[in-house]
Order: C-alpha cells, then sequence, then structure tokens
C-alpha cells in the first residue's frame, strides 16, 4: 500500500495530493498535460527533495518529518517518457548496471526479463542505434531487473507512433501479469489505459479530481467535465463469439447482447476489454429498426449530469457501467430519468481497434 | 648538430602529468559544483577560476611569489611542515601550475557536466546506485570528451608556461628549469642550435599529442542521454 500526503509549489503550480495507491496491479494516472503527473511519480520516486508531506510504501516511510529516504534506496523501478537509457553502454550493460546492483533481492531474474521483453536479440547492440520501442522495451527490462517493489511508468507510448504503440503493448500486459509488482501507469490515453489498468487516479491542476475502479470513474457522469466526452464512456468485458470473414468483422459476447466489432486476431472463446467513447454512444427510447448501426444493447439510465458540451448519461448495460453523452435538446425530447429503460446505439466502426484490448487476466472474469 | 640537454625536457614532462593528476581530482569535484550547485555565490566562484585565464602570468606569478614566501601565512606554514620553501622548488611549481592552469581543467568539466543534465543520473539513482557510483559509472563516463580535453589542456598549457615559473620558480637546473626556460636562456646566450633543436623537440611533442588526442576523441559518445 502507497500513502500519500504530499505537496509541491512550483512557480505557478502546485501539486498537492492526498491518496492511497493499490498494493498490486495497475493504477492508471490520467489527467491533461501540466497536470502534474509526472511530478506525481518523481515524488514518489524521491527526485523531488524540496517536497513536503509524507510518503510511505507498505511500513516503510519514504518521506515524513525530518526524514527523506533517497532514490537508491526507495526500490523502484522507474521507466521515463525519452527511456534515459545509458549512451555509454550496450543494451546487455544497460541491464547489467541495474542487475548488479540488485543481487539478492526478490524479483525477475536476468533471463526472465530478458525473456518477457524479447531482449535477446538486442543484447549486443549500442543503445544510439535503437528504435523508439526497442528503447523502451529496453528501459523497461532495465527497470525490472532493479528488482523494484513498485514500478513507475511516465507515459512510456507517449513518443511512439501508433503502429509502435500496439507493438510495445503486449509487453506491458506481461509487465502486469507480474502480479506481486504494483504498477503505477502516467498516461493522457485512456484506450492504453482501459486496457492495462484496473484503477484510475484521475489529476487535474495538481490534485486529485476522481479515483476508483477505472470502468467506474470512466462511467460516472458527475466525472464527464473532467474527462472529456472522448475520456468518458465504458469498459466492457466480452468474449469474442466467432469471426464474420468476409464483412471483416468480430462478433463477441456481452451478458447484454452480442456486439460486432472490426475483426480480430483473437481466438473464439477469448476474452477480450473494449472500451466506448461516451460521444459515440446514442440512445433510443425504442429500439431501432434499420440501421446501419450494428451494436444495440438494452441499458438503463442510472443517473444524468450537466456536461461542458450536452447532457452525460450514466447507464447502466448488463453488469457494466457505461456513459452516453447527448445533447440537452435530445434528452428532453427522450424525457430521460434515472429508471428509464432506453437502447444504447453503437457504431462498430466507432470502435478504435486499439481501443480492443487482449484482457490477459482471463481468470478475473471468469471464475464464478 | 648538439644535442640538447634533455633534463628540461624531462621535468617539463614530469610537471605536466604531475600538476594535470592533482589538478584534475581538485577540478572534478570543483567543476561538479559548479555545474549543479543553485548558490548565489556560483558567479563569484566561476570568476575567480577564470582568473588565470586573464591576469599576465607575471601578475599570476607574482603574488604567487608572495603567497609561497616563507614569511608569509601560506609559505611559512607549508614551510613549518615540511622543512621546505615553495619559492624555486618543484613544490611550489606544482602549486603554481595548477593555479595557472586551473581554468583550462575546470571548464571543460563543467561544461561538459553541464551537458549532462539531472536526467541519466536521475535513471541511475533509480537502479539503486549511489552518488558516488553515480558519478564514477555514469557522469563521469558520458563526461568523456570533457574529461580527455581538460586532461590534455592542463597538461599542455603547463608545458607551456613561463612567465609564472620564472617569477616563482626561477631558473634552477633539476628543480625548477622548465625546457620553455632553457629555450629562452639558450636564446639569450646566442646558443642557437640548441634552441632550435630544444623547440623542435617541442613542436613535435606538441603536435603528436594534440594529434592522438583528437584521433581518440571522436570515439567518445557525445554527452546527454537518450
Amino acid at each position: 500500500m502507497l500513502q500519500l500526503d504530499v505537496s509541491l509549489a512550483r512557480p505557478g503550480f502546485t501539486l498537492s495530493v492526498t491518496q492511497e495507491f493499490a498494493s498490486s496491479g495497475v493504477t492508471a494516472i490520467f489527467g491533461p498535460s501540466g497536470a502534474g503527473k509526472s511530478t506525481l511519480l518523481r515524488l514518489i520516486a524521491g527526485l523531488e527533495r524540496d517536497a513536503k508531506g509524507r510518503i510511505q510504501f507498505g511500513d516503510d516511510i519514504w518521506q515524513g518529518p525530518g526524514r527523506f529516504t533517497p532514490p537508491e534506496a526507495r526500490g523502484v523501478g522507474y521507466v521515463f517518457q525519452d527511456a534515459r537509457l545509458f549512451q555509454h553502454l550496450s543494451v546487455a550493460g544497460n541491464l547489467r548496471f541495474a542487475d548488479r546492483r540488485a543481487r539478492g533481492l526478490a524479483g525477475p531474474g536476468w533471463d526472465e526479463a530478458v525473456e518477457m521483453l524479447d531482449l535477446g536479440p538486442l543484447l549486443a547492440r549500442r543503445v544510439a542505434g535503437l528504435s523508439g520501442g526497442e528503447r523502451q522495451r529496453v528501459a523497461i527490462g532495465r527497470a525490472l531487473l532493479s528488482r523494484p517493489r513498485l514500478m513507475l511508468l511516465d507515459e512510456p507510448l507517449a513518443a511512439l507512433d501508433a503502429a509502435r504503440k500496439a507493438d510495445i503493448l503486449p509487453y506491458l500486459e506481461r509487465l502486469r501479469a507480474l502480479h506481486a509488482l504494483p504498477i503505477l501507469y502516467v498516461s493522457h490515453d485512456l484506450a492504453e489505459l482501459a486496457r492495462l489498468a484496473e484503477q484510475i487516479v484521475v489529476v487535474v491542476a495538481g490534485k486529485v479530481a476522481a479515483s476508483g475502479p477505472l470502468a467506474a470513474v470512466l462511467a460516472d457522469p458527475a466525472l464527464a467535465g473532467v474527462l472529456g466526452a472522448r475520456g468518458a464512456g465504458a469498459v466492457l468485458d466480452v468474449t469474442l463469439v466467432r469471426h464474420h470473414v468476409a464483412d471483416g468483422l468480430s462478433e463477441v459476447a456481452h451478458p447484454a447482447g452480442s456486439l460486432f466489432v472490426p475483426l480480430l486476431a483473437v481466438p473464439s472463446g477469448g476474452m477480450l476489454r473494449m472500451r466506448f467513447a461516451a460521444e459515440d454512444v446514442m440512445l433510443a427510447r425504442t429500439r431501432p429498426e434499420a440501421i446501419s448501426a450494428l451494436n444495440i444493447l438494452p441499458a438503463t439510465v442510472m443517473a444524468l449530469a450537466d456536461a461542458p458540451d450536452g447532457v452525460a448519461v450514466g447507464l447502466r448495460i448488463g453488469p457494466d457501467a457505461a456513459q452516453a453523452r447527448i445533447t440537452h435538446r435530445s434528452a428532453r425530447l427522450l424525457a430521460l430519468e434515472p429508471g428509464t429503460e432506453v437502447f444504447a446505439i453503437l457504431k462498430s466502426v466507432a470502435i478504435a481497434r486499439t481501443d480492443v484490448a487482449n484482457d490477459a487476466k482471463l481468470d478475473r472474469t471468469t471464475a464464478p | 648538430m648538439t644535442l640538447p640537454d634533455l633534463a628540461p625536457f624531462w621535468l617539463t614532462l614530469r610537471l605536466g602529468l604531475v600538476v594535470m593528476v592533482s589538478l584534475l581530482a581538485l577540478a572534478m569535484p570543483l567543476a561538479w559544483w559548479l555545474a549543479h550547485t543553485k548558490c548565489r555565490l556560483k558567479p563569484l566562484f566561476e570568476a575567480i577560476t577564470a582568473l588565470p585565464l586573464v591576469l599576465p602570468p607575471t601578475v599570476l606569478g607574482f603574488y604567487l611569489l608572495i603567497a609561497f614566501s616563507p614569511r608569509a601565512p601560506f609559505g611559512g606554514a607549508f614551510m613549518r611542515l615540511t622543512g621546505e620553501t615553495l619559492t624555486f622548488s618543484f613544490t611550489g611549481l606544482v602549486l603554481a601550475s595548477m593555479v595557472y592552469s586551473l581554468p583550462f581543467a575546470v571548464q571543460p568539466l563543467q561544461a561538459a557536466f553541464e551537458a549532462l543534465g539531472r536526467a541519466p543520473l536521475e535513471a541511475a539513482a533509480c537502479l539503486r546506485a549511489r552518488p558516488f557510483d553515480r558519478f564514477f559509472t555514469v557522469a563521469l563516463p558520458l563526461s568523456a570528451r570533457g574529461l580527455l580535453t581538460a586532461m590534455v589542456l592542463s597538461f599542455a598549457h603547463t608545458l607551456g608556461e613561463f612567465g609564472v615559473v620564472l617569477m616563482v620558480g626561477g631558473n634552477i637546473p633539476g628543480k625548477t628549469k622548465v625546457i620553455s626556460i632553457a629555450i629562452y636562456e639558450q636564446v639569450e646566450t646566442i646558443k642557437l642550435a640548441e634552441a632550435h633543436a630544444s623547440s623542435a623537440l617541442m613542436l613535435a611533442m606538441s603536435f603528436a599529442l594534440l594529434l592522438a588526442v583528437y584521433s581518440v576523441n571522436r570515439r567518445f559518445p557525445q554527452a546527454g542521454g537518450a
């Protein structure tokens, strides 16, 4: 368990956070640029000496009145946005730098880390010749080999294009599968976070604006203003039923009904996590007929809240919470109120491929 | 052609090496501090460090001569501790040369440490490396160019000094008679053949040294993380 009660004053900016973080799994730290997400990570790592307050990790007080544990004694694995590999060392040299200083500590071994991140072919390479994606893989491996008690990932994919991001995400999913290692993952990309994280902490202007289970936070209409119409939405856990190759679609099952998404390279029975943005969800009082949208699920209105550009409608779709963003006019015409039964319409093309994720944690959702 | 007296040549080499090593030991922590301090007195220390660049060597030598005098507090303390005087001695020459060449060691190192930035050091700290460990395994190797420049410049600058040596060390064969003094004396006494030989030796050695340095320098990584 990581407990923070800290503040840091900078000219024109103050970070002030009181928050508990889960002791396992991935916690997303989400927020707009300049909100203080990276500063928060630096503070946890011990890289901001002028921060005030208290930081406790498990039984260790990393920072408190009159005490400050330096970064080298905290045991955090920090993956920087710009990788920060050592230029004067080879890939193997970078990994060894971490490995040597963490001998005898519990954590992944050399072979395990190299295999997990497919670093074998890179070991002899010079750092200068690596691509952006390779750099981040090496940086993650190096951080792992320092046998950290807590991983801090600061937008590790921000410098990569969409294709490279898709290459790296499976490695991050493997990292997540190391259950003993809690991960704080900073990003301003909700598609990425929805794929990896269970918990989310939303940081806006140096303060925590919301926190909790990711799906619940994304679907909470009261947070619509903080998350934006592309941020708020839903995360649904679904199962792959079959592929319709001729139509270029895959059919997935959700407790509330079937959905069609662009063809996926996932076998039947595979578990997936899908994310929808609130602005890609339409609502109807009766089941629409003869409509080009393929995905229509029955839903119940749970709550309504004013959003900057309309009305945020909190929904329940089967077991999952979701959110739709509609105009004031539509809300009035549909006479929506809590308890109203509606149909949520999701156009299948509105589901970007990167918004559909393989769920590595099969046992979590299939367990009775 | 007469062979030049090689004693001044060896003395000069010894002086250069001793000064280079002692100066690095002094300049590394000083440059590190200057590169990272947020102290308001930093410009003061930078100005003091750079003074030998602009002062005429005779002025520097004059003040050093006064400070080294057994009657002065510094020279007197040294005399009581070691039983030797600093004036007209090899040790005095080393100290004077260190002052004289200080900016040539500090400035390249400071520039390299500043270019390095905090990023690689923060990364090293998060990989459990302690401060000295970080300095020797990350900061220094990444500042290799600056380090090499500082070594060469402090060595070469010491080889070429004349005014300060003349003021502080005089012209004692085997103790303080370095090659620049020897050449000056050879010219004064119209031993032009010897002056030619000594000068040619210096020219060849200096050129070989610089050529070696620039060839090696290309192989080092530029400072900065990635």
